[in-house]
């Protein structure tokens, strides 16, 4: 099982340097070719950019199971999925594997842990190495038993002969057995005989979570670290004139004031006294600021009418077809806070002309090109080692303070130094989920069916995420040479970024959808859960309660009548029965409500139906969440309870969203730099009860879950919202003040 | 020199007496539990217990602890003997990134101290102070109300044995 870290000690950073033999594992397969490599044919998730078997599992000869994950615990739950998966297809118990997650010298490279993707990519490979591993290990017995293949199986970490002869996997692999290509079809099992993918297996990291184990990369300590800070400049782009350096230094515990351009950090034996420098530092550095923000108030008209790069990305028959009803309407949402409880944090030790660093940021490798870009070094001299952080929820401050943590560690070459921000610094530096606006309207005929739909929507990028070029390191932007970011790009179809889920599911007979990307950003902002498909699900599962209210439909009955994918009419059918949908119509009491929605994520990953009941309090505007029922299509289901965990939270945290969140800044800085000035849902707020039901698919792909819960949250309060007050709210958050200047009390 | 009780030892403590205990705790005595959130007051993911009550210790400086009981979350039990916050927890999976909840563990434990058996709106006020951004609080609501049952049938043990 996978243990908490070891007690960080000089042993465990000298210990990270090695792994020749994965290394080797992780070599492209046509290194080793000769001549002309021949196509191969497509490998089962991730195993197409990483071939080689022992690049997923290595079986040492003390018996020990060790399967390797490119992808990367965030809270989540993917380290036990992933041992299930690999103890299901090993038959080998969950308990005696160890897994190593994102490492650049010991795992594939899988790039981001992002987009609901970990078990379609690692996953997949994960299952699909362990089956072909399982079928070598049955070859290999065979022969050693001169016995026929059919006549054993694998049992427990060995395997076993009708005959009852056993041959443990440790003595059948004593060297590169399992350094082979793997094979596009592998010998899975009946997912009827799994004993270990299905069931509700209790999370590997939880109980050192819940004890004082040292779970974190901000519960690092090895030998010898020092604390770091960094002083940002006041708002974006701000030019440091003058920093009495030397003052500084002389200051209790300072080791270090590290200025390059106008980047400013201070390294200090203590935290306590790394934080006083900083805030020394901070009051006596001059800067000349030259950022101007647009005004808060107008951004959606704003962000509108900025210069976009205009895509068509959904034309059907004729989108200007008249029909009995003409509704239109338009949506927006503010710039939203990952806002990870724990502030961004990273341990960098420079040594010998090698960077190491420990970091929780999404992505390993692509952060590796970038510090090596930055630092002007090549790949190969940067280590970056996953170790978990805060939950990040997206693009945070992650890989910005694994930079800051490396320009330090530079500078005080052989200290490892461990650099967390400020929360004031996550909240105002980090890179914000965009604002958008939509704009939509729909068409009826007299039988109450949608005849027409058209959609666009704005927004600028959703990912400016490292990898490659370092201009998206925060830090790199401030140097005395500094990196430019690179041009913003929309994320292609067909998962989107600021247009993903902007089509709709249903089946309209005229449709026109088109993205309106933004490349111009006046507010920093980056990946946050979901992307645009929160935004999107928003406006669309919105739109479509307005359009089943002017067809005089039920909302559920309306969105079945649109439907025709079988799994997700399976969803939404589930989700309403057992919240009692068609049990409690006719009149609630005023202020009662009560609100659905539906989305495929991207509408190609898990299936998502949310209902919601509520009231809202008249005088204050106030929404108090009640019953909330969920169900969930994530395709073959590993941990349900896993599942069920990701979209409670997932419907918490967009609740939270939905009802109370915007980023708010004046005409020179961001101005919600903690909690009180950016309040996220407190206990008191949380809903009543959540219950969430899986529909299990065995046999079919993995399709995801950690974002398929936030758009259909959005639209299902949305909607009862309208249900309860009779007044329909549009723009993002559904705050009680706007409630009650909507309803007029 | 500062002398701090801290989950029932006495520890000398070299830093300046304005240190935030937090810092003191994680760094000086390598307790890795309480968790810097905010600083400021405001999430509680550095929630310790001082003389029985929660405290934010990102904003209690040691000069104001020396001769108090501090407890931690390392002082309810260990992995291989969790008290019963802990198996709570546990049991009910209740955590994602899990930064939050130690801070979360420890009002729980001061309520349940005080309250043996609380309602669900006395357990929701008294974590109120805690923030956590995963969306977990459903499973802490869970866990702290199992976490009762858990202490009240480690009492009665005990009283059982005392009454034969």
């Amino acid at each position: 099982m996978n243990a908490p870290l070891p007690s960080p000690t000089r042993r465990m950073f000298l210990a990270t340097g090695g792994a020749l033999i994965v290394s080797f594992a992780l070599e492209p397969a046509a290194s080793f070719a000769q001549g002309p490599v021949p196509p191969r044919p497509k490998l089962p998730g991730s195993l197409d950019k990483a071939p080689y078997l022992d690049a997923w599992i290595a079986i040492g000869g003390d018996g020990a199971v060790t399967v390797f994950t490119g992808k990367s615990e965030l809270g989540q739950g993917i380290k036990t999925a992933l041992i299930q998966c690999a103890a299901e297809e090993l038959d080998v118990d969950p308990a005696a594997i160890t897994l190593i997650t994102a490492d650049t010298e010991r795992t594939a490279n899988e790039g981001y842990t992002a987009g609901s993707h970990s078990m379609q990519d690692s996953g997949t490979a994960i299952l699909n190495a362990a089956a072909q591993v399982r079928g070598i290990l049955i070859e290999l017995a065979a022969t050693r038993l001169n016995l026929a293949r059919d006549q054993m199986h694998a049992k427990s970490g060995a395997v076993v002969a009708n005959d009852g002869r056993s041959v443990a996997y440790k003595e059948l692999v004593t060297g590169q057995e399992l350094h082979r290509t793997a094979q596009p079809q592998s010998p899975l099992k009946d997912p009827k005989t799994f004993t270990v993918i299905g069931k509700p297996v209790r999370r590997v990291d939880i109980p050192g979570k819940v004890t004082g184990a040292p779970m974190y990369v901000q519960d690092l300590r090895p030998e010898g670290m020092l604390h770091a800070r960094v002083v940002r400049p006041p708002n974006y782009g701000a030019e440091l004139v003058a920093a009495n350096i030397a003052a500084v230094e002389k200051l209790p515990g300072v080791i270090k004031v590290v200025r390059d351009g106008n980047f400013l950090a201070v390294a200090a034996q203590g935290e306590f006294q790394a934080i006083e420098a900083m805030n020394v530092l901070a009051s006596i550095a001059q800067w000349r600021k030259v950022a101007a923000l647009p005004d808060e108030a107008t951004i959606h008209q704003f962000l509108t009418r900025l210069p976009t790069q205009d895509q068509v990305i959904a034309n059907k028959g004729n989108p200007a077809q008249q029909g009995a009803h003409f509704l239109r309407a338009t949506y927006t949402r503010p710039y939203l806070s990952h806002g990870s409880i724990g502030p961004s944090c990273a341990v960098a030790l420079y040594q010998a002309d090698k960077l190491t660093v420990w970091t929780h940021s999404q992505g390993v490798y692509p952060l590796r090109a970038s510090l090596a870009d930055m630092l002007q070094v090549k790949p190969e001299q940067v280590h970056c080692i996953h170790v978990e952080g805060s939950g990040c929820y997206g693009h945070n401050a992650a890989d910005d303070a694994a930079a800051d943590a490396a320009l330090v560690a530079r500078a005080v070459p052989g200290r490892p130094i461990r650099l967390q921000w400020m929360r004031e610094q996550e909240h105002g530096w980090e890179p914000f989920g965009p604002a958008m606006a939509s704009n939509v309207s729909g068409a009826l005929d007299s039988n109450g069916k949608i005849v027409a739909w058209n959609y666009e929507v704005w927004s600028n990028t959703h990912s400016t995420r490292p990898g490659g070029p370092a201009g998206n390191l925060l830090a790199a932007q401030y140097l005395a040479k500094p990196f430019q970011p690179p041009a913003p790009k929309e994320i292609p179809m067909p998962e989107g970024g600021g247009d993903r889920n902007a089509i709709p599911i249903y089946t309209i007979p005229n449709e026109r959808v088109v993205d309106h990307f933004v490349p111009q950003m006046p507010l920093r902002v980056s990946a946050l859960r979901a992307l645009g498909a929160y935004h999107n699900v928003f406006s669309v599962e919105s739109f479509m309660d307005e359009l089943a209210a002017a067809a005089k439909a039920d909302p559920v009955e309306f969105r079945l009548k649109h439907l025709d994918d079988s799994r997700a009419r399976d969803v939404i059918t589930k989700a309403a029965q057992e919240f009692g949908w068609s049990k409690s119509t006719g009149q609630r009491p005023r202020g009662e409500g009560r609100g659905f929605a539906f989305a495929r994520y991207k509408n190609l990953a898990a299936y998502c139906g949310v209902a919601v009941e509520l009231t809202v309090d008249r005088e204050s505007g106030e929404v108090r969440l009640g019953r909330i029922v969920a169900a969930v299509d994530s395709g073959l289901a590993v941990n349900p309870d896993g599942i069920r965990n990701q979209i409670e939270g997932a419907i918490v945290q967009s609740a939270s969203w939905t009802l109370y969140e915007a980023v708010t800044f004046d005409r020179a800085d961001i101005t919600s730099r903690d909690w009180s000035t950016y309040p996220i849902l407190r206990l008191t707020q949380a809903p009543r009860s959540i219950v969430v039901y899986i529909i299990d698919r065995p046999g079919e792909k993995f399709l995801g879950t950690g974002e398929a819960g936030q758009g259909p949250t959005a639209a299902a309060i949305a909607n009862a919202v309208a249900d309860a007050t009779g007044v329909r709210l549009r723009d993002l958050p559904l705050t009680a003040t706007r409630i009650k200047q909507a309803i007029g009390v | 020199m500062t002398v701090l009780n801290v989950n029932g030892k006495q520890h000398e403590v070299n830093a300046d007496p304005r240190t935030p205990l937090l810092y003191v705790l994680r760094n000086d005595l390598a307790l890795n539990a309480a968790k810097f959130g905010c600083g400021l007051g405001q999430c509680g993911a550095c929630t310790v217990l001082v003389d029985h009550n929660p405290v934010f210790s990102c904003v209690t400086p040691i000069a104001a602890l020396e001769g108090r009981y501090i407890r931690t979350v390392e002082d309810l039990g260990t992995v291989d003997k969790p008290g019963p916050v802990q198996r709570a927890f546990i049991e009910e999976q209740a955590a994602q990134c899990g930064y939050c909840i130690p801070g979360m563990m420890m009002r729980a434990q001061a309520l349940l101290e005080k309250n043996a058996a609380p309602s669900d709106t006395q357990i929701r006020e008294a974590l109120e102070p805690n923030l956590c951004r995963c969306g977990t609080q459903m499973r802490i609501l869970r866990a702290v109300h199992r976490a009762a049952k858990l202490m009240t049938v480690e009492l009665q043990g005990p009283l059982r044995e005392a009454q034969k």
